[in-house]
């Protein structure tokens, strides 16, 4: 949040926004451009994760059967992921990964909201690290899944050889294992990636845009005000990706273990 | 992406290779965030859904039995009520055959008592018309003697004769008086 505060104070945003705009001056050590262990991006992760055990532990340090405000609210999220697409997505069976579902929806709800949050303004999901990290755990978990489940020779078979007459096959399989086993871990990756890159650069777009015609031509001004409106209205779109994404991480993950669980292709 | 490809040649970073010391970073964060929120906070949420449940199970079941305990006891008291009801239609039918049994024993007693009345009354009447009988034809006989005596004028004193005479003229007063 320094950085891109120093950049704005200094008047020198440049335009059009590029990616080094994401790659911000590091923290500690102070402004070096090759460190990442301290950035505001891992920052703000470390927020996340703070503020949402600490929400969480504390809502629920000393539960009722008759909830409290706090209480209701924390079990409706948890409630939420659990019901509408744990049980929805997998069954009964669901229930068990419901607590991860929910972590990650969470983790994932929290630093894609960073992005429109004053001040933070930036995911750290437009980072493809911590996406790929989660889609790596997604993967594991639902190949692991179904190998606990059916045993590795028989989670294979279900996986890639589709009820198809045989001549086809040859043709199905390779498609199978490209879908299942090579694109599944890039598409979830890559889309919630995409999304909160995206939508950053939108933004950027629109309020440097604005700062750009309105020194480049004081005439302009009528269009600067109109891009930095677009900004805002940008803004409540950003909001509506940001609850999808989260929505659609948990949701293909939960999709891909209740694939992995199915008894038939 | 006009300006990422005008600017690829200086563009430091990629952003489609992720840099592994935030791999590490949110790798780590991610973790810790698991298992806390995995070990201590969805678990016990899960418990708290559980006892809604059956405390609200138990709710139902509590008022189930208890609905069943009153139908039991409902199905009881009609069964005891319709019991009772035949009760006592069988006392009131064997009431009113007993005080049928009784006015018919009264009423029997009754009629042979009023027989017995009367056929006591027919006996007394019967010895006292013989008694009488027997005095009438006794004093007949004395006053008949008697008038005849004076009649006559000579006494018929003789016991045997005039007992004769008097028995064969009553004889013949009733025989006559039978034809």
């Amino acid at each position: 949040m320094f950085g891109q505060a120093n950049v704005l104070a200094q008047g020198q945003a440049e335009f059009p926004p590029s990616v080094e705009d994401f790659y911000l001056p590091s923290i500690l050590p102070w402004g070096a451009h090759d460190n990442y262990w301290f950035t505001k991006i891992t920052l703000m992760v470390w927020l996340a994760v703070g503020v949402l055990i600490l929400f969480f532990l504390l809502s629920y340090r000393n539960p009722k059967l008759v909830p409290t405000k706090k209480q209701w609210f924390a079990e409706s999220i948890y409630g939420f992921v659990r019901n509408n697409i744990a049980v929805d997505m997998i069954g009964h069976a669901g229930v068990r990964f419901a607590p991860y579902f929910t972590t990650l929806f969470c983790f994932i709800l929290l630093t894609n909201a960073f992005a429109i949050i004053p001040f933070f303004q930036i995911s750290p999901n437009s980072h493809i690290a911590f996406p790929a990290f989660l889609a790596v755990i997604s993967y594991v978990m639902f190949n692991w899944i179904g190998i606990r489940h059916h045993g590795f020779v028989k989670y294979f078979k279900n996986s890639l050889i589709p009820p198809a007459p045989w001549y086809i096959l040859p043709l199905l399989i390779p498609i199978e294992f490209f879908s299942t086993f090579l694109v599944r871990p890039f598409s979830l990756a890559v889309r919630l990636f995409a999304n909160m890159f995206a939508g950053h650069m939108l933004l950027l777009v629109f309020t440097l845009g604005g700062f750009a015609m309105i020194s480049a031509n004081a005439w302009l001004a009528p269009v600067s005000v109109l891009s930095w409106v677009m900004t805002i209205a940008l803004t409540f779109l950003e909001f509506l990706v940001i609850c999808l994404q989260a929505y659609v991480f948990t949701v293909l993950t939960a999709s891909y273990v209740q694939g992995a669980l199915a008894e038939e292709h | 992406m006009y300006f990422l490809a005008a600017e690829g040649g200086e563009a430091v970073h990629n952003p489609i290779i992720p840099a592994w010391e935030e791999i590490v970073v949110g790798g780590i964060a991610f973790i810790v965030l698991c298992f806390v929120l995995m070990k201590f906070v969805f678990p016990r949420m899960e418990q708290t859904f559980q006892a809604r449940v059956d405390a609200i199970e138990g709710g139902i079941k509590r008022a189930e039995a208890a609905q069943a305990e009153a139908n039991q006891l409902l199905e009881q008291y009609r069964a005891q009520l319709a019991e009772a009801r035949t009760d006592a239609a069988k006392i009131r039918d064997d009431a009113r055959a007993d005080a049928e049994g009784i006015r018919q024993d009264i009423l029997a007693k009754a009629r042979e008592e009023s027989d017995r009345i009367i056929a006591a009354g027919k006996e007394q009447l019967a010895a006292e018309r013989a008694t009488i009988v027997r005095e009438l034809r006794t004093e007949v006989g004395t006053i008949a003697v008697d008038l005849a005596s004076r009649i006559v004028g000579e006494s018929l004193a003789d016991e045997a004769r005039r007992k004769g005479t008097v028995d064969r003229f009553l004889s013949g007063l009733e025989s006559t008086g039978a034809r």
